[in-house]
Formats: C-alpha cells, structure tokens, sequence
C-alpha cells in the first residue's frame, strides 16, 4: 500500500481539491449572506457571478491553483475598500471560512493552515 | 478602441461601447430589446475577428461555431467585422389565435413554418414585421403542433397590446431562439421541486410541470402562483384538476388582496413559502417572472438550503 504524508501532500489535495471547493462553496456563501457585519459587501444582484467569485476565493484560501497576484487582490478590494472594509470584515470572513471548514468535518491543523493563507493577504485585501 | 464593419460602413466605437449601441448610434438598424444579453434578439454573426466570450454565453454550441453572438454585450478588445444574423437563426410563424385567459393575460397561439425545437419552460423571441422584438415563455410542450404564449396586457405597451388587436390574428412573425436554462431536465426524479412565480410568470411553470408529470416525476411537485388579486390566477381550473390528477403535484395560490380560501392565501407569495417550507434542503427550485420577485425569490430559496446549481430561473426583464 502506498501512503503518503501529510508533509508531502498539499493541502489543497488534503482538503479534497475543487471537489472541496465545490463542496464549500454554498455552505459559506449563505453563512456570507446572513452575516450582518459582511453581508452588505456581497450584495450584488448577480448571484451566480457572486458565487464564482467565492469560488475563486476559496480555491485560493486552500491553497489550489490560482493566478492572482496581491496587486489583484489590492484592486479587487478597492472597491470595498473604499466602502469601509476593514480588519474587523477580514476576521469575520476568516471566521466565516473556518466555520465552513467545521461544517464539512476538516481537521483544526488544516483549518489553521486556511486561515494562515488567508491571513497572508491581509495587508492587500485591506489596501495597505 | 475597436472599429466595427458592418455592411460595407465602419465605425469607431467609443471606450467601453457594445457593438449594438455603437450601431443604433449610426442609424444602422438592429433589432433589440431587453440590452442585457438574454432575449437574443440583437443577435450578429461576426465574420472577422474575435468574439469575446462574455457575447456568446447561452447560445447553442453549433451557433457560437458559426460566429455568432449577442451585440448587446459585445464590447470587442480588437476589430470586428459583423453580418447580420442571417435568415437560419429564425423561423416564421403565424399567430393562430388570441384569447384570454384573463382580464389582462392573452394566449397568442402561433404556428411556425418549420421545425421550432425547444425544451418546455424555454423562451424565445417574437419579432414584428416593424422590427419590435420581445421575448415570451413557452408555456406548450414540444409535441404540441402549436406554440402558446401567456403575455400580460400592459397599457400603452408596444407588442402586447399589438397582440390583443383583432388584426394581429393572422399576421406573420419571426420566432428567434429558443434560449433559456430554465426547463426540467429528467435526473433525479424523487427529488422534490419548487416552482415559483407571480403573473405571467406561470407560462414556464406550467409547461415545467406538465413535462415534468408527463417523464415520471415521482417527488413531489409544487407550484406557487402568486397575482395581485383573484381574477389574476389565471389557469385556476386547470391548475386544480392537474392536482386532482396528480398526487405528487400540489398547487398553492398567493393573492395580496382578497379572501382566503382553501389552497389560496392573502399574503406575499415569498411568505406563503417560507411558511410551507421553511427548509428547502436537497429541492429543485424554478422561479419565473418579476425581476425583483426572481432576484428576491432566488436568495430566499438558496437560504432556505436549495444547492445555487438546483435553482433555475428566468425574470422577465423589461425592454431597454
Ligand atoms: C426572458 C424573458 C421572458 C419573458 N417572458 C414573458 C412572458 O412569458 N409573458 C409576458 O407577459 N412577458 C414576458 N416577458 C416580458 C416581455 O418581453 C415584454 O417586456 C412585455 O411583454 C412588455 O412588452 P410591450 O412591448 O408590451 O411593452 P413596452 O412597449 O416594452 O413597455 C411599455 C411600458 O410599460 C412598461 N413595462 C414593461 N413591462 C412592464 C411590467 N411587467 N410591468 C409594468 N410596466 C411594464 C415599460 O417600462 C414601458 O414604459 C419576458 C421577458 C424576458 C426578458
Ligand atoms: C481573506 C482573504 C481574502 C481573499 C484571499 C480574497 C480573495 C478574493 C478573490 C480571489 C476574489 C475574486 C476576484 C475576481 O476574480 O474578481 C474576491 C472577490 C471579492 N471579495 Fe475577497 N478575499 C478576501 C477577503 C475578503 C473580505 C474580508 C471581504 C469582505 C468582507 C471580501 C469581499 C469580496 C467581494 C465582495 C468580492 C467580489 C468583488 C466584486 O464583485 O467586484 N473579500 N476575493
């Protein structure tokens, strides 16, 4: 039997891949929808466009392939930044993420690594 | 900025323009309506250039081939040269008869020349001999000789009032389409399905749920029809005897002014739902009509736990 480590194996993979992304997907995007201190953000009309944006975000978040660049991520933000986001809706999405994680039975030491990714853009997402 | 030839004329447009606008703005006539990538009818064939992606989406595989696309989203990063669409994207047809199915709801049954394959629930354009296009439902099915259209009379408005002239009996027309993603497609069959809509917004539905009845359904299937008042929850009668039929299917009325009576409630039909189904965990949603009831619906119904790939849905948006 081949087994391999978790040292060896990315996360993304460990997490199960865009089938996990899939799987996450609608699960965060409603705990978005109904959070009062972030929802406001993800108000656009298009829900379907909405949601392959979270696509994008959580496929990044777990540390799957992606081409953004954190000049991306500073305007993407923008916008939101300029209505308001700051270190409290960063936390409160990291927060969000980790719940989903919780949700779909993922182990705390990957939920940490998640959330040190997404950490890591912090300083772009937020403008600075 | 990007030059578009069409017909032997060029024209620049100007930053950020479409190729629908930039035409119109050259007194080059286009047929339009809706301006948001949906109806279909202000399609183009591009015969130089590249298209951009965001111009073909929902068109059928064999006509995206073709080089066809919706001019009223097609912002070009590099020259074009477009034609029109050409007569093989449309179909004649004759309108054979218009009653009503309510004060304000016509049937416009048409008859088209030639084969017009569609899925029931779909939507296709209806072109005037002056150009006006405007999208309807499909409320027949697709063996059905004839095709049915459920339009709201609205005052003062170009073709549905056109519609309901007696000299519209008769009169050719031009069918563009089918377009839509809004259909029942024959997967799953316990799974339980939601149908929602206000007004005309039944057409849809009521083919979906025909076509889903007649492939075997097995879950359960549940309409909410919901109208101002009474006499606007037209096709009633039929509604009850298909439930009579039916086991699996039920169906459930919401007016805002009225008096309740079994089956029908006076009350927001979004509220009529959350009341009978405050969990929608594992359904099929379907909803159709009123843009903002569509836009409001769809986020209600994914809260209540219906996966976004399990809602299907079609708002009629008004012509621009
Ligand atoms: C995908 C799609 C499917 C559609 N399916 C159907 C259908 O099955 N049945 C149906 O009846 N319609 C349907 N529509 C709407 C239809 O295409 C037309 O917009 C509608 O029939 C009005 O056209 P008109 O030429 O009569 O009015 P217009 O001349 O376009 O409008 C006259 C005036 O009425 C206003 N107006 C337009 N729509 C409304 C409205 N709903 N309520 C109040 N005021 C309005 C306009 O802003 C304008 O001021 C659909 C639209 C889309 C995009
Ligand atoms: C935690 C780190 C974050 C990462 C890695 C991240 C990543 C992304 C990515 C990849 C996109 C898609 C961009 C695109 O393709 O257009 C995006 C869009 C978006 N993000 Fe984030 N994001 C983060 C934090 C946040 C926070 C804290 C908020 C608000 C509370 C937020 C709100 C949004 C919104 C609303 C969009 C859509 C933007 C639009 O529609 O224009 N994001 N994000």
């Amino acid at each position: 039997m081949h087994i391999m480590s978790s040292e060896t194996t990315p996360l993304f993979e460990q997490l199960g891949g865009q089938a996990a992304v899939e799987a996450a997907v609608d699960n965060f995007y409603r705990k978005v929808l109904v959070d009062e201190r972030v929802a406001h953000f993800f108000d656009d009309v298009d829900m379907e466009r909405q949601r392959g944006k979270q696509k994008a975000f959580l496929t990044m978040a777990f540390g799957g392939p992606h081409n953004y660049t954190g000049k991306d991520m500073r305007t993407g933000h923008a916008r939101l930044v300029a209505m308001g986001l700051n270190d409290s809706h960063f936390d409160a999405i990291v927060e969000l993420l980790g719940a989903t994680l919780k949700d779909m039975g993922v182990a705390d030491n990957l939920i940490g690594q998640v959330a040190a990714i997404a950490e890591s853009t912090r300083a772009d997402v937020l403008g600075r | 900025m990007s030059s578009v030839a069409y017909a032997g004329r060029s024209l620049e447009l100007s930053l950020g323009e479409s190729v629908l606008d930039g035409l119109l703005r050259s007194g080059i006539p286009v047929a339009h309506a809706c301006k948001a990538g949906s109806c279909g009818s202000c399609m183009l064939r591009a015969v130089g250039g590249c298209v951009p992606p965001r111009a073909q989406v929902g068109l059928k595989d064999s006509w995206k081939a073709q080089g066809y696309f919706l001019s009223c989203v097609c912002v070009p990063e590099a020259d074009m040269e477009v034609s029109e669409a050409g007569a093989d994207t449309r179909v004649t047809a004759r309108i054979m008869a218009v009653d009503h199915l309510s004060h304000d709801v016509l049937r416009v049954r048409l008859q088209p020349e030639r084969n017009f394959d569609y899925r029931a629930g779909q939507y296709l354009t209806l072109i005037r001999d002056t150009g006006l296009a405007r999208s309807y439902s499909i409320a027949s099915l697709p063996h059905e000789s004839e095709l049915e259209l459920h339009v709201r009379l609205i005052p003062g408005g170009r073709m549905s009032t056109w519609l309901c002239e007696p000299a519209s009996v008769g009169a050719q027309v031009q069918l563009q389409g089918p377009t839509g993603e809004c259909f029942y497609v024959p997967d799953r069959e316990d799974q339980p399905l939601l149908l929602a809509g206000t007004g005309t917004g039944l057409a849809p539905l009521w083919g979906i749920i025909q076509d889903a009845l007649r492939r075997n359904h097995r879950g359960p299937i549940h309409l909410f029809h919901g109208a101002l008042r009474m006499e606007g929850l037209y096709l009633r009668e039929a509604l009850r005897a298909l439930a009579a039929r039916y086991a699996n299917f039920t169906y459930t009325a919401a007016v805002l002014e009225g008096t309740e009576e079994p089956g029908i409630f006076i009350a927001p039909i979004d509220a009529v739902i959350a009341s009978s189904h405050p969990k929608l965990n594992g359904w099929r949603g379907f909803i159709c009509g009123d843009p903002t009831l569509v836009r409001s619906l769809k986020r209600k119904l994914f809260l209540a736990g219906i996966a976004m790939g399990d809602i299907y849905s079609d708002a009629f948006l008004p012509s621009a």
